[in-house]
C-alpha cells in the first residue's frame, strides 16, 4: 500500500520545523532555504501552507528527464533523482507543475522529495496534525467524514 | 557547534563592513546572545555614554542555538544602552529574522558610530554592504519591508527595521522584525534612528551546524514533548496566548487600572482571551484569525487578528483590514485597563500601529494612561492636547494619540518622551509609573509582591521578563507561593533572573520555561557546543550576566536609590480584590535580596562576589 505525505494547511502554524527537520536529513545542516518542504506564509489573510512534491504516478519530471536520472524507489513510491545520473540539465523543473523539484546551485543536480526513504522526517518534527504520512487510498477520508458529518442528508436519516 | 564564529561590524561613520572572529573565550563565559552582546558592549561602550550619540553602540545578537532544531530557536536580541532608561538594554524578539541571520553565516552585528544619511544594512550569506536609505526614510515598518523585498527583488529576505517612531527617536520607540515581531523595551528603536540606520535586510542559506548532531535531536525531542505536554505551552498559550492572563491577574487583584490608580478593571473580560475568540456583535466575526508560531517554535502563541472593517478606527483604511499581529497581554493592559478603555478593535488599533510606527506598547500606553491621569488633574489641558479629550475609558482619544505619537505629531511629541520624562515636565512626579525611566507592566505589585522586587531592580528598568515570578505566584510554576506575601521572594526573584538570564543567552524563548527547566535544557547546549554544559554551569553563568549588567549599571549612575517603586505603589494600599489593604513591601524585601546576591548594603557587588563570579 502507497503511503502519501498529506498536508493540512489549516493546522500549521509556521514554525518551519519541517524545513529544519528535511535539510538537516538532506544537507546535514539546518537550513531551510535548502528544504525540499517550504512552508509559504500568506501574511495578509494569516494563512501557512506546506507545499511538497506530491509523488505524482506518471510523474511529469520523471518523463522529462533526458538520462532516467529520476526513476521509482519500488518500496515507497517516491520519485527519486539519482545524483550519479543527474546532469543538472533542470528540464524536470520546466516538467513539473508545481515547482516542487529545484536546481540546487551547489551540489549542480536537482532537489526534490524522496520521502526519506519511506520514514519522512518532517512529520515526525512537525507539532501539529498539519503533516502526516498516510495510505494514499484513504487520504481524503478524513475531510469525507469533516463534511459527511454536517450534511442534512445525515442528519434526516438520523431522526428519520 | 552552532556558532558560526562570525562578527559583523558595521561602522556607520565609515560606512564600513567588516568580519571578525568570535571571541570564543567570551562565548565560554557569558554563552551567547544577551550575555555575550552585554560583554562585547560593556568591553567597548563608556558606562557614561548619551544612548543617542555616534558613541554609544548598538549589537544585534544571536544565541548559540537561535537557528537550530531546538524548540523557539527564533531568538534574537538588541543590546545597547537604553534610551528611555540609560540603563544596560538587551530587548528580546522572536519571529524568523534571528535564525535567517544565523543561516547567513553570523552570530552577531556590531554597530558603531552614526551615519551622515540615512542607510539600511543589506546581507546575503557572507556579502554585507550599506546602501543608501533616502527612499525608506519616513516610511512605516510595513511599507519598509515591502520595498526592501521590491528593491532586492526576493519575497525570501527577512527584514528588521524602525518606523516613524525611531526615526523621531521616540524614547520607547522599538525595533520590529517580520512586521509584527519587535525588540519593544527600552527605546533600542530611538538608538538606532540615532544612527540614521533604517533597516537591516537578510538573506541566509548557509545553514546551521550543531556539535553532535543525534545528541542534539534526542534532547530537543525530549524537550518538544515537555512543552506539547504541558498545560500552559501544550494548551493555554496556543489557544489563548498571552491574553489568557486577563482575568487571572484581575481576579488575582493585580492588574494595573487607571494608571494604578486600581487594581482591577471592569472592563477586564471584554479585552482578554476570550473576547478576542467570540464572534463581534458588528460583523459576527471574532478577533482573533488563528495562533501563528515563530522560528522553530512548537508551543505557537503568537496571536492573528483580523478586525471589524467598520471600527471608526480603520473605516475605509483597507490596510488595516487584512489580519496582522493581535494583542498580547502586555499590550492588551497597557493600551486598556491602564487607560480603562474596554474597546477590543480600537486596543487591536493602537497595537497595530504599534507594529506598523515601531513602538513599545507597554511604555506608549503606560504614558497615555499617565497623561489621563494629569488631565484629569487639570495638570495637562485640551490646549496641551490640541484638543484631544485625554480622559480614562476614551477610546477615540487614545487611538488618535497613539497615531501622533508614532508619527512624532502634536502632543504625540510629549508622550513619545516617556512617563517620567512627561511627569516631571507637568509637574507630577509621583504619577509615573516606571522604575529607571521605564514603564512597568501588567502585574501590579501590591498583589503580586514578587513583581514589586522585580521590578525595583530588573536591570533594564521595570520589567516583568527579568524574572517572572507570576509564574510561580499566581500559576504555581515550578511550585505555589503566596502573591500576597513578600517573604522568601527574594530568593524566588534571584533564582528567576538567573535562569532567565541564561534561556536569554541561549537564542531561545523565555515561554519554553513554564515547562522546561535548566535540566531540560543543559543536554541541549552540551550536545551542541564544545567543553561541558549542565543546569550548573548554565545557572552560574546566568548569575555573571546579571552581575555584569548590574555593574554596567553601577557604572553609569545608578545607585540603590534607583531600585524603588513608584510611591503609589508603597504608600496608597490596593482597594478591591483579594490584595484590598495591601501596598508593596519592597523595604522588607530588598535588604534580604542584596544580600542573597552577596551585595553590599548599597547595592554594589562585593570584591568577594565579582571574584567568585570570575567578572
Amino acid at each position: 500500500m502507497v503511503k502519501v505525505l498529506h498536508i493540512d494547511a489549516g493546522q500549521c502554524t509556521g514554525c518551519h520545523q519541517c524545513e529544519m527537520a528535511c535539510s538537516y536529513h538532506h544537507e546535514g545542516a539546518f537550513n531551510p532555504s535548502k528544504s525540499r518542504i517550504k512552508v509559504f506564509k500568506f501574511k495578509e489573510t494569516g494563512r501557512n501552507v506546506p507545499y511538497v512534491c506530491t509523488q505524482c504516478a506518471d510523474a511529469w519530471c520523471l518523463q522529462a528527464c533526458p538520462v532516467d536520472a529520476i526513476s521509482v524507489n519500488a518500496a515507497t513510491g517516491a520519485k527519486e533523482v539519482s545524483a550519479d545520473l543527474c546532469v543538472g540539465c533542470k528540464v524536470c523543473t520546466i516538467a513539473c507543475p508545481f515547482g516542487t523539484i529545484n536546481y540546487n546551485s551547489i551540489s549542480t543536480k536537482v532537489d526534490k522529495c524522496d520521502l526519506c526513504g519511506g520514514d519522512p522526517d518532517c512529520v515526525k518534527v512537525c507539532p501539529t496534525p498539519a503533516l502526516t504520512f498516510i495510505e494514499a487510498e484513504s487520504a481524503g477520508m478524513d475531510k469525507m467524514r469533516h463534511w459527511a458529518q454536517k450534511t442534512d442528508a445525515g442528519n434526516q436519516a438520523l431522526s428519520d | 557547534m552552532s556558532w558560526t564564529k562570525n562578527v559583523l561590524r558595521v561602522n556607520l561613520t565609515s560606512g564600513t563592513c567588516e568580519s571578525e572572529p568570535l571571541n570564543m573565550e567570551w562565548a565560554n563565559k557569558y554563552l551567547g546572545q544577551r550575555g555575550l552582546a552585554t560583554k562585547y558592549y560593556t568591553e567597548e561602550c563608556d558606562p557614561k555614554v548619551d544612548p543617542l550619540s555616534p558613541e554609544n553602540k548598538m549589537i544585534v545578537a544571536t544565541g548559540p542555538l537561535t537557528g537550530t532544531a531546538a524548540p523557539t530557536s527564533g531568538r534574537w536580541s538588541v543590546i545597547t544602552k537604553g534610551a528611555l532608561t540609560g540603563a544596560i538594554a538587551c530587548s528580546n524578539s522572536g519571529g524568523f529574522f534571528g535564525a535567517e541571520l544565523k543561516n547567513a553565516g553570523w552570530d552577531m552585528i556590531i554597530f558603531e558610530g552614526k551615519s551622515a544619511g540615512p542607510v539600511y544594512l543589506d546581507i546575503h550569506n557572507e556579502k554585507a554592504e550599506l546602501k543608501d536609505a533616502s527612499a525608506l526614510w519616513g516610511k512605516s515598518v510595513w511599507d519598509t519591508e515591502d520595498a526592501l523585498r521590491d528593491i532586492r527583488g526576493d519575497k525570501d529576505i527577512r527584514c528588521a527595521s524602525i518606523g516613524q517612531a525611531g526615526e523621531a527617536q521616540a524614547l520607547f520607540a522599538a525595533i520590529v522584525n517580520d512586521k509584527d515581531r519587535a525588540a519593544g523595551r527600552s527605546g533600542v528603536g530611538a538608538v538606532m534612528g540615532s544612527k540614521n540606520l533604517k533597516a537591516i535586510a537578510v538573506r541566509g542559506t548557509v545553514g546551521v551546524q550543531v556539535g553532535d548532531p543525534m545528541k542534539f535531536m534526542q534532547a530537543t525531542g525530549a524537550c518538544n514533548q515537555i512543552l506539547a505536554d504541558n498545560a500552559v505551552t501544550g494548551e493555554g498559550l496556543p489557544a489563548y496566548g498571552t491574553q489568557v492572563l486577563m482575568n487571572v491577574i484581575n481576579e488575582t487583584g493585580a492588574l494595573p487600572t487607571h494608571n494604578a490608580s486600581d487594581v482591577q478593571f471592569d472592563g477586564a473580560s471584554d479585552i482578554g482571551g476570550e473576547a478576542m475568540t467570540t464572534p463581534r456583535e458588528t460583523d459576527g466575526k471574532a478577533n482573533l484569525v488563528s495562533n501563528a508560531a515563530c522560528f522553530g517554535c512548537p508551543i505557537s502563541c503568537q496571536r492573528v487578528s483580523q478586525m471589524d472593517p467598520n471600527h471608526f478606527s480603520v473605516k475605509g483604511q483597507p490596510k488595516y483590514h487584512d489580519t496582522s499581529g493581535g494583542l498580547e497581554y502586555e499590550a492588551a493592559w497597557a493600551l486598556g485597563a491602564a487607560t480603562g478603555v474596554n474597546d477590543l478593535e480600537a486596543l487591536t488599533y493602537c497595537n497595530f500601529i504599534c507594529n506598523e510606527y515601531g513602538m513599545d506598547p507597554i511604555s506608549l500606553g503606560s504614558t497615555v494612561a499617565a497623561a489621563m491621569e494629569l488631565f484629569k488633574l487639570g495638570a495637562i489641558t485640551e490646549a496641551d492636547t490640541g484638543g484631544i479629550a485625554l480622559e480614562f475609558g476614551n477610546a477615540e482619544a487614545l487611538c488618535k494619540i497613539c497615531d501622533q505619537t508614532g508619527l512624532g505629531e502634536g502632543f504625540g511629541k510629549e508622550i513619545g518622551q516617556g512617563s517620567r520624562r512627561m511627569c516631571e515636565k507637568y509637574g507630577h512626579p509621583d504619577l509615573s509609573m516606571t522604575v529607571k525611566s521605564q514603564e512597568f507592566p501588567a502585574y501590579d505589585p501590591r498583589g503580586i509582591q514578587g513583581m514589586g522586587l522585580t521590578y525595583a531592580t530588573s536591570n533594564r528598568g521595570a520589567c516583568h521578563l527579568r524574572s517572572y515570578t507570576v509564574a510561580s505566584e499566581v500559576l504555581g510554576i515550578p511550585e505555589k507561593t503566596d502573591p500576597l506575601s513578600s517573604e522568601g521572594k527574594a530568593g524566588l526573584v534571584k533564582a528567576f533572573q538567573d535562569a532567565t538570564a541564561a534561556v536569554d543567552s541561549m537564542g531561545l524563548c523565555v515561554f519554553t520555561t513554564f515547562a522546561l527547566t535548566l535540566d531540560d535544557f543543559g543536554p541541549m547546549v552540551d550536545a551542541d557546543l564544545e567543553g561541558e554544559w549542565s543546569a550548573e554551569s548554565l545557572l552560574e553563568i546566568g548569575e555573571r550576566i546579571w552581575n555584569l549588567e548590574r555593574k554596567f549599571n553601577n557604572e553609569a549612575g545608578f545607585t540603590a536609590a534607583d531600585d524603588t517603586l513608584p510611591k503609589r505603589l508603597l504608600t496608597e494600599a490596593a482597594k478591591t480584590g483579594p490584595a484590598a489593604g495591601k501596598v508593596n513591601e519592597l523595604g522588607k524585601m530588598l535588604p534580604e535580596y542584596y544580600e542573597l546576591r552577596g551585595w553590599t548594603p548599597d547595592g554594589v557587588p562585593s570584591n568577594e562576589t565579582l571574584n567568585r563570579l570570575n567578572l
